[in-house]
């Protein structure tokens, strides 16, 4: 199997996206999913918890240092930005707002193209913000693959207009082929 | 001489950042060598971009023989985001949890560890008048950028930020208003001269520096997530060498004490709002 890691990224409407496409996947996804969903400061981990009772792939807040361990997504947690260090263990930030968000989707995407390269899945869905558009471009740099949501179906279109601009995209889909493709790209012995 | 086989195959990028902060230990005796990679390359990235110089050895060389330089690279990587009562929920556990076992003392000693500019010692320093024990503390509160130090002791914020430090307190449990904390003036506010009176500003390096005094309650809040596991064992060893029995440490909502081999000597007392107590006889 040619990749390691996914990343994904939405700003307004991104609940409902989110669950489009994560309880498609399998229990036993065999990479590791971060996710950055841009959330008030002040919100306290529900996404975390609703989304992990509605999947069978588990779901949960990322910790400080922890190992991004295939079949799990890991939210950014509010309030702190989300990065991936070149051993595979996740760092948490408090540093400034990035295109106005913490967590920001730019501040994941750079990092984690430059920990998996080409083994990275680049991922924009429906948002009101140009926040991961340049992320995903240096994705699709460093040789990953990258995937938007087709911004007429998405409940903002901003997000995904913008990361389109920005670079050449390699799939343009609605949600629900989002899911499937990620489900037929992450097999065994691939 | 053998070729090493081992070596990964590192970027150019990574090799020149690696070396950078080598520079910077061996030229000026800070070490940032045990600092999260991912952090550091982006406050280099970002440096690099607005300095206009061309590459990241480039930035070596400067950093090497202009110190001025050097200064502004020692404040992009010192952690200087913070705000008053950040996560009110953790400061209502310290009211709920640690209040109770500190007004048992006579006398607090309370250590900020890499306090930044400020805000997070003031929010403690109203936390204490208002429990009614701040006359019996002394708060010493430490940071290894003298700059950031400088602002803290100043307690001068921008006025914008007030709205959401004034929620903060509310949500914190606040007693009485904000605004009897502060002074407005112009585009600032001013922290009350009396909040300043019980703080010891003073220039400490978690990562070169040893123990600080027998503390009975240490604050170090977001600032672990920037070093690598080896550094927070070593940092957190620090503080458990520096905590009395008994002694409470507090850390970040995000950070633990699972990479630490002194773990078993903490037992949690809130482990949401991750507010540890040293164990007694260890």
């Amino acid at each position: 199997m040619k990749y390691e890691a996914i990343v994904m990224g939405t700003s307004l409407g991104g609940m409902d996206a989110l669950r489009a496409i994560l309880t498609v996947l399998p229990k036993d996804f065999l990479v590791p999913i971060l996710v950055v969903q841009h959330l008030s400061a002040r919100s306290d981990g529900f996404l975390a918890k609703h989304l992990n009772h509605l999947c069978k792939i588990q779901v949960k807040e990322a910790d400080d240092k922890e190992w991004a361990s295939p079949g799990c997504v890991y939210l950014a947690p509010p309030n702190y930005h989300l990065m991936v260090e070149k051993d595979g263990t996740l760092t948490l930030s408090v540093d400034e707002k990035i295109n106005y968000a913490r967590p920001s989707i730019d501040v994941l995407f750079e990092s984690a193209a430059d920990t998996y390269r080409d083994k990275l899945i680049g991922i924009i869905l429906t948002g009101a913000n140009g926040d991961g558009a340049i992320g995903l471009r240096r994705i699709k740099e460093r040789g990953g693959l990258t995937i938007v949501q087709e911004p007429e179906t998405a409940e903002s279109p901003i997000m995904p207009n913008m990361a389109i601009k920005a670079s050449k995209v390699d799939h343009v889909l609605p949600l629900d082929d989002i899911g499937q493709l990620l489900n037929r790209l992450i097999r065994r012995g691939e | 001489m053998m070729k090493d086989t081992r070596v990964l195959n590192m970027d150019n990028e990574d090799i020149e950042i690696n070396l950078l902060v080598e520079g910077l230990f061996l030229k000026y005796g800070y070490d940032f060598r045990n600092y999260s990679k991912a952090h550091i390359k982006r406050r280099v990235l970002r440096r690099l971009s607005i300095s206009g110089l061309a590459s990241i050895s480039e930035m070596l060389y400067k950093a090497l023989y202009d110190r001025s330089f050097f200064e502004i690279l020692l404040l992009d990587f010192s952690i200087n985001v913070t705000e008053m009562f950040r996560d009110p929920n953790f400061y209502r556990a310290l009211r709920r949890e640690v209040i109770p076992i500190l007004k048992t003392y006579p006398f607090v000693k309370i250590w900020h560890a890499g306090c930044a500019t400020g805000e997070e010692v003031y929010s403690m320093a109203i936390l204490l008048k208002e429990e009614g024990l701040y006359d019996r503390c002394q708060i010493y509160a430490t940071d290894f950028n003298e700059v950031v130090l400088e602002k803290a002791k100043e307690g001068i914020y921008p006025i914008e930020s007030i709205k959401e430090y004034t929620y903060n307190y509310q949500q914190a449990g606040g007693t009485t208003s904000f605004s009897d904390y502060y002074m407005a003036k112009y585009n600032s506010v001013i922290v009350d001269p009396s909040l300043k009176e019980k703080i010891i500003f003073a220039d400490h390096n978690l990562v070169t520096d040893g123990i600080f005094g027998e503390m009975n309650i240490i604050l170090c809040r977001n600032v672990l997530i920037y070093f690598n596991k080896e550094l927070q064992n070593r940092v957190i060893s620090l503080f458990h060498e520096s905590l009395c029995h008994g002694g409470i440490l507090c850390l970040g909502s995000k950070e633990s004490l699972r990479f630490s081999s002194c773990e078993e000597k903490f037992k949690a007392i809130d482990l949401k709002q991750r507010v540890f107590q040293k164990k007694f006889g260890i």
